[in-house]
């Protein structure tokens, strides 16, 4: 079982941005937004061809600036929404809006690459979300599995909570909460919980992790010095309502439980530099994915505090004859938590990584210089998980 | 007779063997041999012996004799033969004569003796007669006088009877006086003895009314005898033999040898109990400190508690015990001895126990040791005693439990010493710096810590080692012979304490991992050092020492040297790992303040090196000297000399330059692929806060590396105006001038450095670097 090859697509800019359409679960398709400060900045809509292993991609043009953050609508293919830099009279601002692309592009077209430069498309504005009174967008949250209308945005000290009214054309402030406290307190990045009705949102600001109900827009979980220093990203189990993953410039990841923050559940300490990003994967949660800024990405397998720490329980009717059987209780002792793949393909830091909405054992990473590289999950274990 | 014999033998001359022959032919005659004859008969004509011509034979036959002669001789020879017979003839007629003499002669005087002797027996025979009249008028006056003397014998006889009988119904008639008198006299022996032999007879008597009489005055007065001996008994004064003496009696006086034994043992408890309780005295308030050292008191305990209890024990036993005709009681005697024995041995050692406990100091133990040791032969002895005790292997637990208790001490102490000493570095790390001088020297304090840790180690196995030392009699008991050794010291004391070191050392890098690190960072890199040292020869050393001195006997599982090496070379790595990272996240803080908290866009043409830069540059020249005093310098790369004068552009590096090319060129994964190979040429990649090696230059890199990654990862974070870029500039070049010297491949500074100023660059909004000489003038100037 040998595995495929990454595939690398370089861009010719730098880029921190990257998210999965995750309205689409079908094809597999990534969207990547770039950082340039001299020329436009653009959103790759970049297509896998699972079958052929080829990336095809279409550009659009981002001409408001550069990108920092971008999210993609749960709801809707065509809408995304981006955090951007601003510059202005030697002021730099950082902006969020909310896009739609071209029709045509929503599902994706297999023009050949050659002429893609000539025909590049613009971004259609929805609505910009006001900030002017709160200070720089950190990033942009969608509700997850919602209907595309409510969304979170993070700016300063401010957790800001939109309704998009008149088919998105325009963003309106329903609820806001404000981080008090001494010096200048910044949130860094935010995720929003699949679970409790999508009621609950995770924060992180320094080194602190904090929780909020988005119905009272109060604090319900606090844990102080969740790293060492600052906390880079969070995750939620998609499986697990009350377990959160988060990683930081400790060089950690670590794992919580909610309901008890005093001591994180796991730790993992493998990479030797910042990490930016963890992420869970969307059905098997005991892959984690972790991206570094000394250019690795790890996958690791937290089999004993995923939901399936025996692995894969199959029912007893799908066994067919004894011989199923025998093998099924050989996996169900309980398996090792362990590091499955450090990936090296990057040359640069890792800003992002994300699990492909539609492909359970795929991801893309995305390294500063600009090169995004598709990986899949080691076949060997893709198959002891799925049998 | 001596008639003429007809025969042709002439007689001739006798041969001058003629006077045995006639003999021998008698004997011939008589049928006896005669060799000689025989040889003479061989030689004679005849030649025919027995035959009937031999002449000397029994069946001589003068006419074949002479036949023959006739025949066969000549008339010389026959001449010959004649005058040779009538020789022999003749010789035998006189040889007739004379035994016919002398047997005559013989016949005569035995009939003269016959004769005589006739007389004489008549004569004896008349004196016989008259002797046995004699005898018979003996006997009968013998037998009167018998008679009539009868009489008298009988009476002495009786007379004799009556006087002894006498005597004794005199001494018993006396009996309750002399007892008495004795009594007075206090010679209670005497009496005993005097009533001992009476009283059979006493009981025999006893239905006649006047030895009743005597019977009960005697026993009224041993009564009274028994009573004083309990008495005396009872009281407390009498020694230990008078004591002795007072049982032997009372048991002769058949008092009931149970109740004896009680006694006995009750009035010994009484009086060890006092002894007991003035030992308990000694011991002091609870909480409060003993009165006596150990030593003393054990002393005390042993020479007054334990001595008197062998006192006890050795009478009891001859009393009860070991005495003659006592076997019914000697059973019960001896369980008794031991029930009393143990109870009171119990007592005893919960004392001992609690005053050991109460030895808690951590210095020189010998005086315990000897306590200990005289504790164990006093115990020797007594339980030689009475072997059916276990007081011995009690005693020998009790100090048993005691080195164990003491090793565990010991250990407690080791642990605190060093955290004490741990202490004293880090006041003298902190107290000079408030003065304002310079840091005390590193490697002093690594030196003293470690001698005086050392030296501690050593005085503690002296200490230990006084358990096993020769003369120390419990030292030969199988537990101070092999687990004492190497489970006690070897594992208990040395290994633990050790792992106890490595285990501190962890907490170090643990507790103040996430909290930025309240251990100051001087601290770390020293016990860095200490761990180290121990890996490399003091673990050994210490062990090597240990089995030199305590050697260890028995197959115990013990952890082998290599395994603590290389857990204390795990705590040194951790250490010095954890040590790199505080300090690089101490300069990296600095550098994301300084480029967090500005407005890059909006900033002035440099003028000056930042301060923080300097600060940096300063921070990590003490960090090297920090460092050095500890550790070696490390190898580096080959570097060229002028590297400080390197001069490198904003666009040094060819990746960059393709990026700033405006290629709208869409990439094809294939052309990515290629790019990175080419790449890929450039550099390697580089851990940031990976291990580092025990040597300074890689110590420093590790810092070098963790801040300048920082630098690059806010820069990027940043956006920058064009004096921005400028500045950075000046700043990176700084460094460059003053970093490389600490890493061990400069080259390394010089990519992050280009790394910095090219993400710069691009992060800058109009990307005008400045002129290579102004930023050389600006560094230079300060």
């Amino acid at each position: 079982m040998e595995d495929d090859a990454p595939v690398i697509y370089g861009l010719e800019f730098q880029a921190r941005a990257l998210t999965p359409q995750i309205a689409e679960t079908d094809a597999i398709r990534f969207l990547v937004g770039t950082q340039s400060l001299k020329y436009d900045n653009q959103i790759h809509i970049i297509d896998f061809d699972d079958e052929n292993n080829i990336i095809n991609k279409n550009v659009l043009i981002h001409q408001a600036g550069e990108i920092w953050h971008i999210s993609a609508s749960p709801a809707d293919k065509g809408v995304l929404a981006t955090c951007y830099n601003k510059t202005s009279d030697s002021k730099v601002m950082t902006c969020a809006a909310v896009w739609r692309m071209p029709k045509e592009l929503e599902s994706g077209s297999h023009e050949s690459p050659d002429d893609s430069s000539s025909n590049t498309q613009t971004l259609e504005l929805l609505c910009h979300l006001d900030n002017t009174a709160h200070g720089n967008m950190a990033c942009v949250i969608w509700e997850p599995m919602g209907d595309g209308k409510k969304l979170i945005s993070l700016a300063d000290n401010h957790l800001l909570l939109w309704d998009l009214q008149e088919s998105s054309s325009n963003a309106v402030l329903s609820n806001s909460a404000a981080l008090e406290g001494k010096g200048q307190l910044k949130f860094t990045s935010g995720r929003w919980s699949p679970h409790h009705n999508c009621t609950q949102v995770a924060t992180a600001n320094d080194s602190a992790i904090r929780g909020w109900d988005t119905r009272s827009m109060r604090q319900i979980y606090y844990i102080e010095n969740a790293h060492g220093q600052l906390v880079r990203d969070l995750d939620f189990n998609p499986n697990k309502q009350y377990y959160l993953a988060s990683c930081g410039d400790d060089c950690k990841v670590k794992f919580w439980d909610t309901r008890n923050v005093t001591e994180p559940v796991k730790t993992l300490e493998e990479h030797s530099h910042w990490v930016w990003n963890v992420r869970y994967n969307h059905s098997h949660d005991q892959l984690v994915l972790s991206g570094s800024s000394d250019s690795r990405i790890i996958l690791s397998n937290m089999v004993s505090i995923s939901s399936e720490p025996f692995g894969h329980l199959v029912d007893d009717d799908e066994l067919s004859d004894q011989e199923d059987h025998h093998q099924e209780e050989k996996t169900k002792e309980p398996l090792q938590d362990s590091i499955i793949a450090t990936y090296e393909e990057h040359e640069d830091s890792v800003y992002a990584v994300e699990w492909s909405s539609a492909d359970p054992w795929l991801f893309a990473s995305l390294s500063y210089d600009g090169r995004l590289v598709i990986n899949r999950v080691p076949r060997a274990l893709k198959y002891h998980i799925l049998l | 007779m001596s008639g003429p014999l007809p025969g042709p033998a002439e007689p001739g001359s006798e041969p001058p063997g003629g006077k045995r022959r006639p003999h021998g032919m008698l004997k011939l005659y008589y049928g006896l041999p005669d060799p000689a004859g025989e040889a003479q008969g061989g030689l004679a004509p005849g030649g025919d012996p027995g035959g009937p011509t031999d002449i000397n034979g029994a069946h001589f036959d003068p006419e074949v004799f002479l036949t023959k002669l006739r025949k066969e001789c000549s008339l010389t020879q026959l001449m010959d033969c004649e005058t040779d017979m009538v020789k022999q003839i003749r010789a035998l007629d006189s040889d007739m004569q004379t035994l016919v003499y002398e047997n005559y002669n013989k016949f005569i005087s035995a009939t003269d003796t016959i004769r005589k002797m006739k007389n004489d027996f008549k004569k004896m025979e008349d004196e016989m007669d008259c002797l046995a009249a004699n005898m018979a008028v003996i006997t009968e006056f013998s037998a009167r006088i018998s008679s009539t003397l009868q009489d008298q014998h009988e009476q002495i006889t009786k007379l004799s009877g009556v006087h002894m009988l006498l005597r004794k119904l005199q001494f018993l008639f006396e009996l309750p006086a002399r007892l008495t008198k004795c009594v007075e006299l206090e010679a209670y022996g005497q009496a005993v003895r005097y009533y001992s032999k009476a009283r059979s007879i006493l009981h025999q008597y006893q239905h006649m009314p006047s030895f009743q009489g005597i019977q009960d005055d005697c026993q009224k007065i041993m009564a009274n005898l028994a009573q004083k001996l309990r008495e005396k008994f009872r009281d407390g004064g009498s020694g230990a033999k008078d004591l002795a003496e007072c049982v032997e009696l009372l048991l002769q006086l058949d008092e009931p040898a149970e109740e004896l034994c009680d006694e006995f043992l009750s009035h010994a408890r009484c009086r060890l109990k006092a002894e007991l309780e003035a030992l308990e005295a000694e011991l002091g308030q609870p909480g409060g400190a003993p009165i006596t050292d150990i030593l003393e008191f054990i002393d005390r305990g042993c020479n007054i508690f334990v001595s008197n209890m062998c006192l006890v024990i050795a009478s009891y036993q001859e009393l009860f015990v070991s005495r003659e005709g006592m076997q019914g009681i000697t059973r019960m005697a001896q369980d008794k001895l031991v029930a009393f024995v143990n109870s009171l041995m119990e007592t005893y050692f919960s004392l001992v126990e609690r005053r050991i406990q109460l030895e808690k100091g951590v210095g020189d133990n010998s005086l315990l040791v000897r306590a200990l040791d005289r504790f164990h032969r006093r115990l020797q002895a007594l339980a030689k005693l009475l072997p059916a005790s276990n007081v011995a292997a009690e005693g020998t637990e009790i100090v048993v439990r005691a080195a164990k208790e003491r090793i565990h001490q010991y250990l407690l102490a080791l642990q605190s010493f060093y955290q004490d000493c741990l202490t004293d570095v880090r006041q003298s790390l902190a107290a000079p710096r408030l003065a304002g001088k310079e840091s005390p020297n590193l490697a002093e304090l690594l030196g003293t810590i470690s001698a005086s840790v050392l030296n501690q180690i050593k005085s503690v196995l002296t200490y230990v080692h006084l358990f096993t030392a020769k003369d120390i009699t419990f030292s030969n008991k199988p537990y101070f012979k092999g687990e004492f050794c190497s489970q006690g010291v070897r594992e208990g004391l040395i290994v633990g304490f050790i792992k106890a070191i490595c285990q501190m050392a962890r907490q170090f890098c643990e507790t103040t991992g996430d909290k930025g690190g309240s251990t100051p960072p001087a601290v770390l890199l020293l016990l860095s050092r200490l761990c180290l040292d121990y890996e490399t020869s003091t673990i050994s050393y210490i062990l090597t020492l240990t089995d030199e001195q305590f050697l260890v006997q028995d197959h115990y599982p013990i952890t082998p040297v290599t395994s603590l090496c290389a857990e204390a070379r795990e705590a040194a790595q951790r250490l010095l790992n954890h040590y790199v990272k505080v300090q690089g996240l101490i300069i990296s803080q600095m550098l994301r303040k300084s480029v967090e908290t500005r407005d890059w866009v909006n900033t002035i043409e440099p003028r000056n090196v930042r301060a923080v830069m300097k600060r940096v540059v300063e921070d990590t020249t003490s960090i090297d000297v920090q460092v050095g005093l500890l550790y070696e310098e490390g190898v580096r790369k080959a570097q060229s000399s002028d590297s400080s004068k390197r001069t490198f552009s904003v666009y040094s590096s060819s990746r960059q330059q393709s990026r700033y090319a405006p290629s709208y060129t869409p990439s094809a994964p294939l052309d990515t692929n290629l790019l990175s190979n080419i790449q890929k040429l450039f550099s390697e990649r580089i851990d940031i806060f990976s291990p580092v090696e025990f040597n300074k230059v890689s110590v420093l890199t590790g810092i070098i590396k963790i801040s300048l990654k920082t630098f690059l990862e806010c820069v990027r974070l940043r956006t920058f105006g064009r004096y921005g870029l400028q500045q950075i500039q000046v700043d990176c070049y700084y460094l460059q001038l003053y970093l490389w010297r600490f890493v061990c491949d400069e080259n390394l500074v010089h990519f992050l450095l280009d790394e910095i100023v090219g993400s710069t660059a691009h992060r800058c909004l109009d990307p005008v670097p400045m002129e290579q000489s102004v930023i050389e003038v600006i560094c230079e100037r300060g």
